[in-house]
């Protein structure tokens, strides 16, 4: 198929951006989106062009590394995928498909569409651990245990990739998903509840100090979320942290 | 002669780890306090050591390619982690553990190191419970246990298909804790690009500050490699991206030995190639062969209709169908181990019997499954008589309960639906037992120099069991090295901070520079794919599955010839002072280029089969066995050890005698 692509260029982090406009004219249906990027970045090195720079690792859709706004929307049209599980045939012969960067203030752009999201490893340094060293001589592995029901819901929070899907789809450019997710996995499990006041105290304040909007329920960030995380885990984060700014003693 | 030294402690084997503990050299904490380790790489091996280091007191320094720690590959993998626990009263131990793991590695694993892994196992489990990882339960809140290839016990502990991200991220947790305490200062985007030694020891690094392109020196008293295997030499892998060689590359060539770099795992169940642009493999899980048939026509006719699309897998009538590890293994049938699944696989592929376009695929079928489970359920469920349909769809649900993820993602992919017809899937490359040399303590040829993980050779021999990756790359960082690490750290008590300003840290930064103006001034012709991509088919071709003298013979040259082009024609746009993708794929592929030639080199000198190496040469000649892998355990039980000399060509071979006192030496059989 034939192809228009329109991408945002940005030679680094204090230069001004624009988006430009090239022809691939032999995109394979079978492709994935990523190597489509393949194929472009390849014709413009063959005509002595800078390629497109872009995040990428795993190419199978839990490394988190890839991001990409296409046609409006984090991660393409495709629901519960990441760009690079993204394939071809989910577009048509002619087509034009945009493709910038995330947008937020919380994630500066650092050339083309790569972004920095250094904000969201602040906020797990804040508080997004149990506080437990390695010891050659831990507690059995089953002296406590955990409600299938809540190690379920804890791994289901706990399978976020930290990618910002979440944040490049919410209008607020809210981080609430993401941190909802690691305090609600620590806050269900019994290991985790020991720390759990301080934790979330910790993680939201970090997440103010970086930026990130407040949410405001509009539920983009589940719509867009490519492993699917779910809005509530972002109602326990506000009840822990109601609970936490109450009775902790603390802040 | 060899200058090898293992450092296996003397003793009865289960007594060795702990005897060596406490014998070796402790630095004591206020001490700990004045010495710094770099740890290269964030996977599970790199991230667990950093963490833990930094718990006990060292200043840790770690580096990882990605913008993250948590997106080292460790987390891709799938499947599960072997522990000893015997939580499911099936009789498992410690000695079961090790047994299987010896066995499985086609017994060309060091012995003391495998029973250490299998000692360690069980508190690895224990570490990350208490660090919150949500590992799959019972009903009754305790630990489920899964069973895997190659063994006959339930062992494996796993969180759905995703138990290597929730142990990365567990790790990664453990390290974020020591990250805001300032304990780990943390160096995302970052690259090694050499390492500096000192006075014979390793003491530092060169960096690539892959933002700016900053160039930067850093200092250590010791230096952990923890960066993953090398199985993107072939370009097609089921290895992320990013993966590469360069770390373990650079202090090969700084002195450390390079273990058995033949040694690889080539995967049965991937989903193929499906044209010149791939640009990776995705892996489908190894459980699916417990309910698939793997099959493909017996007549070429039926072969090219398929191909043609006159024809669909399922209007083959079953009396056309060759179900060849069935028809080939009667015993093991669908579930003979990982090897020889692929070989098996490629051989039907080379008669002429693949059934995609590009003659690389063979079915999976769940047709009968779904028929079974169906009649099954329909029993259980009380419906009498069921209809041809109502079967189906009763199958059909059990399937989905069973691998509705794997489904789901094959459907992604592909855009056909294998519940209504055969899953296409080859083998690929998937993960390398070769690597760094090290000792028992995890210490390269070179002093203070680590290896971890996957980037280390010690414990899988020839063949890797499923879900040992995992386990092997947290017994290194959590429970191996922040021991045997202090044995070498505390002569350095003294020693005070190593200066950055000497002249082989000048030396090695001045070297590095060179070849990246090189890349940029270059000016050739071609791109660094086009170079990784023609390396890769020799490797695949000649260096795949199925190796002979002939073939490695030409590999060897083919690869050589590819490696002086790229000097010549290679072509990197952009600076070095900037973001540039392009920068980082020439300086790992010009490492891939170097490790391909060596690859072939030590495939030529292994002449017999193991495990993940098969020589044409060395099968069983006759018999039940004709035309199986034939190991030679008379000539080759010994560990090929390579010394850099300044090219492939010419690097000397030393050998480690393997010496297996607790375990007889079998051959494998699987008909």
């Amino acid at each position: 198929m034939k192809l228009t692509l329109k991408v945002w260029r940005q030679k680094d982090s204090k230069a001004k951006g624009q988006i430009e406009s090239y022809q691939l004219d032999d995109v394979s249906s079978h492709m994935s989106f990523l190597e489509m990027m393949d194929v472009l970045n390849e014709k413009l090195i063959s005509e002595g062009k800078e390629p497109v720079a872009f995040d990428h690792d795993c190419r199978e859709g839990i490394c988190g590394m890839c991001s990409m706004y296409i046609n409006g929307q984090p991660h393409g049209p495709d629901s519960g995928t990441t760009t690079c599980q993204l394939h071809m045939r989910s577009f048509k012969d002619g087509d034009t498909i945009y493709i910038e960067p995330w947008r937020s203030a919380a994630f500066p752009v650092v050339k083309d569409l790569v972004v920095d999201r250094s904000s969201f490893e602040r906020i797990q340094q804040a508080g997004g651990f149990i506080s437990v060293n390695t010891s050659g001589n831990t507690q059995d592995a089953n002296a406590i245990p955990v409600p299938k029901a809540d190690a379920d819901k804890a791994f289901d929070a706990a399978t976020c990739i930290g990618c910002g899907a979440c944040v490049a789809a919410c209008k607020n450019a809210s981080a609430m998903l993401f941190v909802s997710a690691k305090v609600s996995q620590f806050a269900l499990l019994p290991q985790g509840k020991i720390e759990a006041k301080d934790r979330v105290q910790n993680m939201v304040a970090q997440m103010d100090k970086e930026g990130f909007g407040a949410c405001t329920n509009t539920g983009a960030c589940e719509a867009e979320c490519p492993k699917g995380i779910s809005l509530e885990n972002i109602a326990r984060l506000n009840r822990e942290y109601i609970a936490a700014s109450l009775t902790s003693d603390e802040h | 002669m060899t200058v090898l030294d293992s450092k296996v402690p003397e003793g009865p084997i289960k007594d060795k780890w702990t005897n060596h503990k406490n014998k070796i050299n402790v630095v004591n904490p206020a001490n700990k306090r004045l010495i710094d380790v770099i740890v290269v790489g964030t996977g599970l091996a790199g991230g667990s050591a950093a963490a833990s280091l930094a718990e006990m007191g060292y200043k840790v320094k770690s580096f990882c390619f990605q913008d993250s720690p948590r997106r080292a590959h460790s987390i891709a993998a799938q499947g599960g982690i072997n522990a000893a626990k015997n939580y499911q009263n099936d009789g498992d131990s410690v000695y079961r553990l090790f047994y299987d793991t010896v066995k499985g590695g086609d017994y060309r694993g060091r012995e003391a190191n495998v029973y250490r892994l299998a000692e360690v196992s069980a508190n690895i489990i224990d570490q990350c419970v208490a660090q919150g990882v949500p590992f799959a339960r019972e009903y009754g809140g305790l630990l489920d246990n899964r069973s895997f290839g190659g063994v006959l016990v339930s062992r494996t502990f796993y969180a759905r298909g995703q138990t290597g991200q929730q142990l990365l991220l567990g790790a990664y947790a453990a390290m974020n804790r020591q990250i805001g305490k300032g304990k780990i200062q943390m160096y995302n985007r970052h690259e090694m690009m050499d390492l500096v030694i000192v006075d014979g020891k390793a003491r530092g690094i060169i960096a690539r500050n892959l933002v700016t392109g900053e160039i930067e020196r850093h200092s250590a008293h010791a230096v952990v490699i923890a960066s993953g295997g090398y199985g993107n030499v072939f370009f097609l892998s089921t290895n992320a991206m990013g993966s590469n060689v360069s770390a373990a590359w650079k202090i090969h060539k700084k002195g450390a030995f390079f273990a058995n770099p033949c040694y690889t795992q080539i995967h049965p169940t991937c989903i193929p190639r499906s044209g010149d642009y791939q640009s990776k493999l995705t892996l489908m899980s190894e459980s699916l062969r417990n309910d698939g048939r793997i099959w493909v026509p017996k007549k070429m006719e039926d072969v090219e209709a398929i191909r043609s699309g006159k024809l669909k897998p399922t209007q083959i009538k079953e009396e056309d169908r060759d179900y060849y590890l069935e028809r080939r293994y009667p015993a093991f049938g669908n579930l003979v181990p990982r090897d020889v699944a692929s070989r098996a696989a490629k051989e039907r592929c080379d008669a002429g019997f693949g059934v995609n376009e590009t003659g690389e695929a063979v079915y999976l079928d769940f047709a009968s499954a779904i028929q079974r489970y169906g009649k099954e359920k329909a029993l259980v469920d009380g419906v009498k008589n069921p209809s041809k349909e109502q079967i189906i769809e009763f199958g059909e649900q059990v399937v989905e309960a069973k691998y509705g993820n794997l489904f789901q993602m094959y459907e992604k992919i592909v855009a056909q639906n294998p519940y209504k017809t055969p899953m296409m899937i080859y083998p690929a490359v998937h993960y390398t037992m070769g690597g760094v040399w090290v000792d028992y303590n995890l210490m390269t040829t070179i002093p203070g120099c680590y290896a971890a993980g996957e980037a280390n050779f010690s414990d899988h021999g020839a063949n890797r069991l499923g879900a040992s990756a995992l386990m092997q790359g947290l017994a290194d960082g959590y429970f191996v090295l922040p021991y045997t690490i202090g044995d070498f750290l505390a002569n350095d008590i003294r020693t005070g901070a190593i200066p950055t300003d000497s002249s082989e840290f000048e030396e090695a930064e001045k070297a590095v520079r060179e070849r990246l103006d090189f890349f940029i001034n270059n000016k050739g012709t071609k791109s660094v794919d086009h170079f990784h991509k023609r390396l890769g088919k020799v490797m695949w071709d000649k260096v795949g599955m199925s190796r002979n003298e002939q073939g490695l013979k030409e590999a060897i040259e083919e690869i050589r010839q590819i490696r002086e082009e790229f000097w010549k024609e290679v072509t990197v746009p952009g600076g070095t002072n900037e973001l540039n993708p392009e920068l980082e794929k020439a300086g790992r592929v010009a490492d891939f280029l170097e490790l391909g030639e060596l690859f072939a080199k030590d495939a030529l000198d292994r002449n017999e089969s193991c495990g993940g190496h098969f020589r044409e040469e060395s099968v069983e000649l006759d018999g039940e066995q004709k035309g199986e892998a034939k190991r030679d355990d008379e000539n080759f039980a010994y560990v090929a050890a390579w010394e850099w000399s300044g090219d492939p060509s010419t690097s000397n071979l030393h050998k480690e005698q393997l010496e297996f006192n607790d375990i007889e030496l079998k051959q494998r059989s699987y008909k």
